[in-house]
């Protein structure tokens, strides 16, 4: 089982992403479970999504202690909540982060997917400066990190154009643009 | 069709299959998006019905009670407190003998808020005389909806179908569509002998004494018993269509079992991964989930466990003063039929999640090994203070 969870903040758009990457996988024939954790519903908490991939049916069902894999869609996220709790070490953890800086101790322990999702997003006129939508371009970035099970850039842009509400297109195109220009640094 | 959905989306969704033609529903947290889902299908002109937004969750029900007894096949959802403060016309609506059906999203009651998973909402209402029926999955989401339907109309009661908070209603899974015209197929249109007719005057709910009261009330009992049967038939006429049984009880590894795990809702997913893992040690372990706790499976249920030396039974809920409820009912079956040992455990209520680990270190201490939890009276409370 391919296990991912993903953070993010109420309203930043994590859970239509969990949602886009299981019906992603759908589409390349895997049965999924996509599952949201709300702690207090507002915008701007913190929240939690889980996506369970598999050959079969998940029996499972709540949160992922273990996931294989992290998203981060606010790197302000990290000063509130352990990321990488229940990672192995060497993980990938996808992170939206500033162009050209590092977080260094998390990149002395885990392998780290950096994109500057923020300045991707304005690009692409997906939300505003001050509140860019990030969610879809960070999924491009995701999709470098993890080969098992495959998933083909081509449908996971496919099942962004059918998972948001509006600019479908330039959603898609923002996560082509991010899996082109990801930062992909292995832990040494 | 195969597609990935949510349990709500798939509640809505079913309703739209099975052709409903009034709902009425109130829309406030903790409210659904089953009845929003509903509310764009009919705007949408894809789905022909009367859709009646009313001022509380007991008009919303007492509207759906006003449908029925017209002959409409009536559908409703409703949540925790919503579900508490339909309480009077629940009773009316199983009192009426009108084939109603609602979804209710299992979810604690108040106070302190909390809105996450737990029982204590539709198992409080389970002397009403609605049939009760506990998803474990998606799928079982919409293939229960059509059989509810179906087995409410043979019966004249109506049917809550329950989905656990959160684990069902926001998880998406993949499940199979079936196209209208197979759901036409399993599910003819609702065509009552009796109903409320401008054209034809007669008289329903009126007075009536004692004698006739309690006739009324043992014809009930003795048609709510036979519930058991009819869900069973239904069950199995559309697994014969589908390929897909949806039982009053269902048994995973019980052939040999002499220790088994009773869940309702979708724990029996973690309950199964529990006694494969106990399996692994050499404990002879099964799982039972209780799909139905009313009427209560007593045949399919004393059957199950007929082996059984214990029951480690997870309650999501309690009986303030009492102990579990799902571990009390169990303990009326089997009074007299069984000498199996019933473990009540109290678990997972608002919200925490229910594990395999979980569920087989419950079973380790009911079989004699390390305490997990604290005693209590008659149930064991898992992951609490003291």
């Amino acid at each position: 089982m391919l296990g991912i969870r993903m953070h993010g903040r109420g309203g930043q758009g994590a859970v239509v992403a969990s949602k886009i990457l299981a019906k992603a996988y759908f589409k390349e024939g895997l049965f999924v479970q996509a599952f949201p954790a709300f702690g207090m519903e507002r915008r701007g908490a913190a929240v939690a999504a889980y996506v369970r991939v598999d050959s079969s049916p998940a029996l499972a069902r709540g949160e992922i202690v273990n996931p294989d894999v992290c998203v981060v869609l606010d790197p302000k996220l990290l000063e509130m909540v352990d990321v990488t709790a229940g990672l192995a070490p060497g993980a990938p953890i996808v992170l939206n982060y500033a162009e050209g800086q590092v977080p260094q101790d998390l990149a002395d322990r885990f392998t780290l997917a950096l994109i500057d999702a923020n300045q991707i997003a304005v690009n692409h006129r997906l939300g505003s400066r001050l509140a860019p939508i990030i969610n879809t371009v960070v999924l491009g970035a995701y999709l470098k990190v993890v080969q098992e099970p495959p998933l083909q850039p081509e449908t996971l842009f496919q099942a962004i154009e059918e998972g948001v509400p509006a600019k479908k297109q330039e959603n898609a195109a923002a996560a082509r643009e991010a899996y082109e220009r990801v930062r992909v640094l292995e832990k040494s | 069709m195969k597609k990935v959905i949510m349990g709500t989306e798939t509640a809505a969704l079913a309703a739209v299959l099975a052709r409903v033609q009034v709902v009425a529903a109130y829309p406030i947290t903790p409210q659904t998006v089953t009845v929003e889902e509903l509310s764009d299908y009919i705007g949408k002109g894809e789905l022909d019905a009367e859709y009646i937004t009313v001022e509380s969750e007991h008009s919303a029900m007492a509207a759906c009670v006003g449908a029925s007894a017209t002959g409409s096949r009536a559908f409703t959802a409703t949540s925790s407190q919503g579900l508490a403060l339909m309480h009077e016309m629940l009773h009316h609506a199983a009192g009426g003998r009108l084939p109603i059906v609602m979804l209710n999203a299992n979810r604690a009651l108040s106070p302190p808020w909390n809105l996450y998973c737990d029982h204590t909402d539709s198992l409080s209402q389970r002397d009403t005389g609605w049939i009760q029926y506990y998803c474990c999955d998606v799928q079982d989401v919409m293939d229960s909806t059509f059989i509810a339907y179906r087995v409410a109309e043979k019966v004249m009661l109506p049917v809550m179908i329950n989905l656990d908070g959160f684990y069902l209603t926001h998880t998406s899974e993949v499940i199979d569509v079936p196209s209208q015209n197979e759901v036409d197929r399993y599910l003819p249109p609702y065509d009552p002998a009796n109903k409320v007719d401008v054209d034809n005057p007669s008289t329903y709910g009126c007075v009536c004494g004692a004698d006739l009261f309690s006739s009324l009330k043992y014809r009930r009992q003795m048609e709510t018993l036979a519930v058991e049967q009819a869900w069973q038939e239904a069950s199995d006429e559309f697994a014969a269509q589908f390929g897909r049984s949806h039982a009053p009880v269902q048994g995973h590894r019980l052939d040999d079992a002499e220790v088994v795990i009773v869940t309702i809702g979708t724990a029996g997913g973690a309950a199964q991964l529990a006694a494969d893992a106990l399996r692994q040690e050499g404990v002879a372990a099964g799982s039972l989930n209780l799909a139905m706790v009313r009427p209560f499976p007593y045949q399919s249920f004393r059957q199950a466990v007929s082996g059984a030396k214990h029951l480690v039974v997870l309650d999501r809920d309690v009986s303030f003063g009492a102990e579990g409820i799902v571990a009390q009912e169990i303990k009326s079956c089997l009074y007299g039929q069984s000498q199996a040992q019933v473990h009540g455990f109290i678990a997972g209520v608002g919200g925490m999640d229910i594990t395999e680990e979980l569920l087989a270190d419950m079973t380790r201490e009911a079989l004699g090994g390390q305490k997990q939890g604290l005693q209590l009276g008659d149930s064991i409370w898992i992951k609490v203070l003291p």
